[in-house]
């Protein structure tokens, strides 16, 4: 393993890290719902009387955070992996999966590993894993 | 102000993918790379997040109510079914294709990015299709 020291941003990951954990206590403190990105898009996609708002809400709040994050500092340019084919395959693993395995990064990531929930726990070494070693297939191979 | 704490909660939920790098595929996949030129800094973003989310859980197990009077969730459930790896599995395989998990697909897809356009619709597409396996199963 060779760490890449160049490309290493401790204190925007750490400031950033931070940011998301604030967003989660807020959610829970005020509203009592866990911010699992997965969980609160979905149950978007199966409406239940008063249950829509916040998420709508939570939602929205999300996709206009580029707008005011490329206001308040340099607009971030994101770089993307992969051709159109591999994005859509990625995109319907990424949905599926987080549905069927009831939660992702944020719902068991963050706030069921803040909460040492055992399915999260299990889940996370479980995605991180294969996250892990399909990105190592995909850039040296399976020989190694 | 419950739909007010929600936004900002999605505010500030967005800003903290974009300044921590989570909404960049690129510095996801070299977190995901430990066989290559590996950048730690993604650890960091989810100690950071646990490390302030922690307590408000702590928090929230004492207490019956949020501070706007809804309920707050259950204790965590110990049971491992079926579905929690083969979900995990299929999800850690996508985010590894293409270094990019939900939050930031909504934060990329606004943005108006080209390819997160195709990878969010993707996502919603990939939640309908579990909807409709759901509901036929």
């Amino acid at each position: 393993m060779t760490i890449d020291w160049q490309a290493f941003t401790p204190v925007s990951a750490l400031g950033g890290g931070a940011l998301i954990g604030l967003a989660t206590a807020v959610l829970l403190l005020f509203c009592g719902r866990i911010a699992g990105i997965s969980g609160i898009l979905g149950g978007l996609l199966r409406p239940r009387a008063g249950d829509t708002g916040w998420r709508l809400a939570f939602t929205a709040g999300l996709a206009l955070a580029p707008w005011l994050f490329g206001w308040l500092a340099a607009p971030a340019v994101p770089h993307f992996g992969g051709s159109t084919a591999v994005l859509i395959g990625a995109g319907l693993l990424v949905g599926f999966g987080t549905r069927l395995g009831s939660g992702c990064t944020s719902g068991h990531g963050v706030c069921g590993v803040a909460r040492l929930a055992p399915r999260s726990l299990a889940a996370t070494a479980i995605f991180m894993a294969a996250g892990i070693a399909t990105v190592y297939v995909v850039r040296h191979g399976l020989g190694g | 102000m419950i739909l007010l704490s929600a936004f900002g909660a999605g505010l500030v939920f967005g800003l903290g993918l974009l300044w921590s790098g989570m909404a960049n595929p690129a510095k996801v996949l070299a977190f995901l790379d430990v066989g290559g030129a590996w950048d730690p800094s993604l650890l960091l973003v989810m100690g950071g997040a646990v490390a302030v989310a922690a307590p408000a859980f702590a928090w929230a197990r004492r207490r019956r109510r949020s501070l706007l009077g809804l309920a707050l969730p259950a204790p965590p459930s110990a049971r491992i079914d079926r579905r929690l790896p083969s979900g995990a599995l299929l999800f850690g395989i996508g985010w590894g294709l293409a270094g990019i998990c939900p939050g930031p697909a909504v934060v990329l897809a606004a943005s108006g990015a080209g390819p997160g356009l195709v990878f969010g619709l993707a996502m919603l597409a990939g939640m309908g299709l579990f909807e409709l396996w759901q509901r036929r199963g």
